[in-house]
């Protein structure tokens, strides 16, 4: 049966490429724009101490309303295509990525922050050098999580006419089309599989040599 | 909300189905990842790599998973178990491998210089101090599974999913907002329940 995959994608080359494209359009264009948002976002909140709780407990809370509600609820507000599907993505990716902000600043210790003051450097250095490397693994974290939330989610955006590899699922499920189901299911597992395993390299070349696991 | 006062009924049968595909896939999830993390508990090198693969293959989207799943077990409620099961299970072996592995070493050894068995170390010892974390990660699985759940209605498997899609076919806000407020309400009643049950067991390791 993947062999007879294998051969829709070789005979028709140009609709697989397109959805393939469009999926991860999407997904860089749903993310790109969450990132704006959420981290100078979390970076505001995170300096007024009674917003930080109730924008950590919101996010909390977002994040358990399911991923298909979120994108079904922008068509009879927006209709179909590829906008809503990106709004809804967005949306998806703003909790992680808020909360991961929100706690890498204010989890970097003060003790920390004194040594560094203690030793002599200015309050630029201590932001350069000490505040900004300790924070920037702990935003990534969350910028990966949501890069993972969208790609997956992604697939979901067939679902309102947004395009994407989950056409080629929704398709085959329709005509009981077996070949078709997996020309959408195994290279959507395989990108979502990619984007953990590239962002997570990327976090790690990111961190702080001593504060590597194992390091 | 007329649609509501008629339809509370379609509402609730839905959200049961959902509770029953969510719970059965939790119970079986969870009796497979104890029994694989109680195996590979005493090879730390191979329970770190079950982890880490555990949690790739959990990135796979669910409509993905449900989709291959699909060929070869048909579409309908078996379908939907077994891919909820293999996301909590995910979870779950994950949570299961370092509440294990963060078992001191040292309490083990004492347990064993009084003259303790494995299997009494298992029960009485290891088990017992794990059992937060995996109670954590039961938390998890059951928000992601809840989540999932809701796509499972594609593949014939019922629940609220069925209320959000038929809301999408009729443009119908109402429908699709309900099901997700109520799939909402059930992962954040059962998070907040799991939440005061790991609280609890923490409590009882602290002061014991």
């Amino acid at each position: 049966m993947i062999g007879a995959a294998v051969a829709l994608v070789v005979a028709r080359p140009g609709e697989f490429l397109e959805a393939l494209l469009t999926h991860v359009e999407l997904s860089a264009a749903a993310l790109a724009i969450a990132i704006a948002l959420a981290v100078p976002a979390g970076i505001w909140l995170s300096r007024r101490a009674g917003a930080t709780l109730l924008a950590v407990n919101g996010a909390n809370v977002a994040k358990t309303v399911p991923s298909l509600a979120v994108l079904a609820l922008m068509l009879p507000i927006l209709g179909t295509g590829f906008l809503p599907a990106m709004v809804a993505l967005i949306l998806l990716a703003l909790p992680p990525i808020l909360i991961n902000t929100i706690t890498a600043i204010v989890r970097v210790d003060d003790e920390v922050v004194g040594a560094a003051r203690a030793m002599g450097m200015t309050r630029r250095q201590t932001v350069r050098r000490i505040e900004l490397p300790l924070a920037v693994p702990v935003v990534f974290a969350g910028i990966r999580t949501a890069a993972v939330e969208v790609v997956a989610s992604a697939t979901l955006a067939s679902f309102i006419g947004g395009g994407g590899l989950g056409d080629f699922i929704t398709a085959g499920i329709a005509l009981s089309d077996m070949p078709e189901l997996l020309v959408g299911a195994l290279p959507v597992a395989l990108l979502t599989v990619a984007t953990e395993l590239g962002f997570a390299t990327l976090q790690r070349g990111l961190t702080p040599r001593g504060l590597r696991a194992g390091a | 909300m007329g649609w509501l006062a008629e339809n509370w009924d379609l509402l609730l049968r839905a959200a049961w189905q959902h509770v029953v595909l969510v719970a059965l896939s939790l119970a079986v999830a969870l009796a497979l990842a104890l029994a694989a993390g109680i195996a590979v508990r005493n090879r730390p090198a191979l329970s770190a790599l079950v982890s880490a693969v555990s949690g790739v293959l959990y990135t796979i989207p669910s409509l993905a998973l449900f989709a291959i799943l699909v060929p070869i077990v048909g579409l309908g409620a078996v379908t939907a178990v077994i891919g909820l099961t293999i996301y909590a299970f995910l979870i779950l072996t994950r949570n299961v491998g370092v509440g294990f592995r963060e078992v001191p070493e040292t309490v083990i050894d004492a347990a064993r210089g009084m003259g303790m068995g494995p299997r009494r170390i298992l029960w009485t010892i290891e088990l017992p101090l794990a059992l937060p974390v995996i109670v954590s990660g039961l938390r998890i699985a059951s928000s992601t599974t809840i989540s999932a759940a809701t796509i499972a209605a594609y593949i014939n498997a019922g629940g609220l999913g069925t209320i959000i899609l038929t809301g999408i076919a009729q443009s119908f806000i109402v429908k699709i907002a309900l099901g997700a407020l109520v799939a909402a309400l059930l992962a954040i009643s059962t998070d907040l329940g799991l939440a005061r049950l790991e609280s609890r067991l923490r409590l009882r390791l602290a002061g014991a």
